[in-house]
């Protein structure tokens, strides 16, 4: 038997029994951004049986600073972040399954991508996303756990349906665009504590070890040298459409799946297909090279054709990123001016 | 007036009288916090009515969606 986990095993509250459960379990990661990657790497050497992780972006070099399973040669080359994790995440842990996909999660794809999950971690960026994760959650009986930081400053809530508030209860409004785009940064060891949180809820989950779930939603500021930590139990309303006592998951429906999205501080603009398609990369490149005047980049995974002070990436599933404007109209114009 | 906000010792100017003043005052008026007061969360609805005394322990978080 290989020792590669003894130390996890002689840490008493996870075991022989316990490194058996979690090896039995599959967790899906949403984003593969900074939480992402720490969540991912973290999980993989823990020795979990099955991780998925899902990711709609590229590998630039503003994510070297703190994205830790990506290096320079992945920004170099634009490789979707899904590609580059599980790349870096094979060579950690080869005993782990590790599924990956490159696109931004819907209704349609949380509901395939949940199937046989034990846990969702949040490793994503905006709340649009967090709000349809938390709906599935409580529709499928699945516990997830919320982990997000900007500057110095960072915060995790583990959410079991059920029993805890959900991220809708405690929200109660969605929080405007202006309110989560963050232009003031971030720095690594925050992202770290916030994975190090979320990634101890998750092994005392995988190990069924309940009682020793934190239960309070925890803050801090590594800068400021806070922390806070508040029961949040008496925020769970009956009324909520989430997880009250009459559902209806305002966040799976068809009216909240937002088809173009401004990515906050990026000065970047997502277009989705209204349903997903198989871009062929070659005809594009074909269709962009007869109308002549920009730069064309291609890899397996995407396409990258720089214009003026813009560029557009064009993704297989069909998706575009177009870099250089925060306006929608324009970002459209653009997008129906290639693919018509 | 002194109260404990996030475990440290603050001064609050006069003017401040409620949760909702105070949120203004940290610039938190206009995003999602949760706010305990003497370890009892303070409902939204309540942050304008809820009057702060001296001595209260005060915590806020706030809710970010960076990550
Ligand atoms: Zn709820």
């Amino acid at each position: 038997m290989t020792n590669r986990y003894s130390r996890q095993i002689l840490f008493q509250n996870i075991g022989e029994q316990g490194q058996q459960k979690i090896q039995s379990k599959h967790v899906l990661v949403v984003g593969a951004g900074a939480l992402g990657t720490g969540l991912g790497e973290n999980l993989v050497r823990a020795g979990v049986g099955k991780v998925t992780i899902v990711d709609r972006d590229y590998v630039e070099f503003s994510n070297l600073q703190r994205q830790q399973l990506y290096t320079e040669s992945d920004a170099i080359n634009r490789i979707p972040k899904a590609v580059a994790a599980k790349k870096r995440l094979k060579e950690i842990n080869s005993d782990v399954t590790i599924v990956s996909h490159v696109l931004d999660v819907t209704k349609e794809e949380l509901e395939d991508l949940i199937k046989g999950v034990d846990i969702i971690v949040d490793g994503t960026d905006n709340f649009d996303t967090r709000l349809l994760i938390n709906d599935i959650a409580q529709k499928y009986n699945i516990p997830w756990v919320y982990g997000a930081c900007v500057s110095s400053y960072g915060l995790s809530y583990t959410i079991i349906p059920g029993e805890t508030p959900c991220l809708n209860c405690l929200l109660e409004t969605v929080p405007l665009g202006g309110a989560t785009c963050d232009t003031v940064g971030v720095i690594s060891p925050v992202v770290q504590m916030v994975v190090a949180h979320q990634t101890t809820e998750v092994l005392k989950l995988l190990v069924g070890d309940k009682e020793s779930l934190r239960k309070k939603l925890v803050s801090f500021d590594l800068w400021k040298n806070d922390h806070m930590s508040i029961n949040v139990d008496k925020v769970k309303k009956s009324s909520c459409p989430s997880c009250g006592d009459n559902p209806t998951y305002p966040f799976l429906s068809y009216e909240h799946e937002t088809k173009s999205t401004v990515l906050c501080g990026r000065n970047t603009v997502q277009i989705r297909p209204p349903k997903p398609v198989d871009r062929d990369l070659n005809q594009l490149k074909d269709i962009l090279t007869n109308q002549g005047t920009g730069t064309i980049e291609q890899n397996p995974y995407l396409l990258s054709y720089t214009f003026g002070e813009k560029r557009m990436v064009f993704f297989k599933d069909g998706r575009v990123l177009v870099h250089g404007t925060n306006d929608i109209s324009e970002a459209k114009t653009l997008y129906h001016r290639i693919i018509g | 007036m002194i109260v404990q906000v996030n475990g440290k010792r603050s001064e609050l100017p006069d003017s401040i009288k409620s949760i909702a003043e105070l949120l203004a005052h940290y610039e938190l008026d206009k995003k999602v916090v949760i706010v305990e007061m003497n370890e009892t969360i303070v409902d939204r609805n309540e942050h304008d009515n809820t009057i702060i005394q001296e001595g209260d322990k005060i915590e806020l978080v706030q809710f970010v969606g960076g990550g």
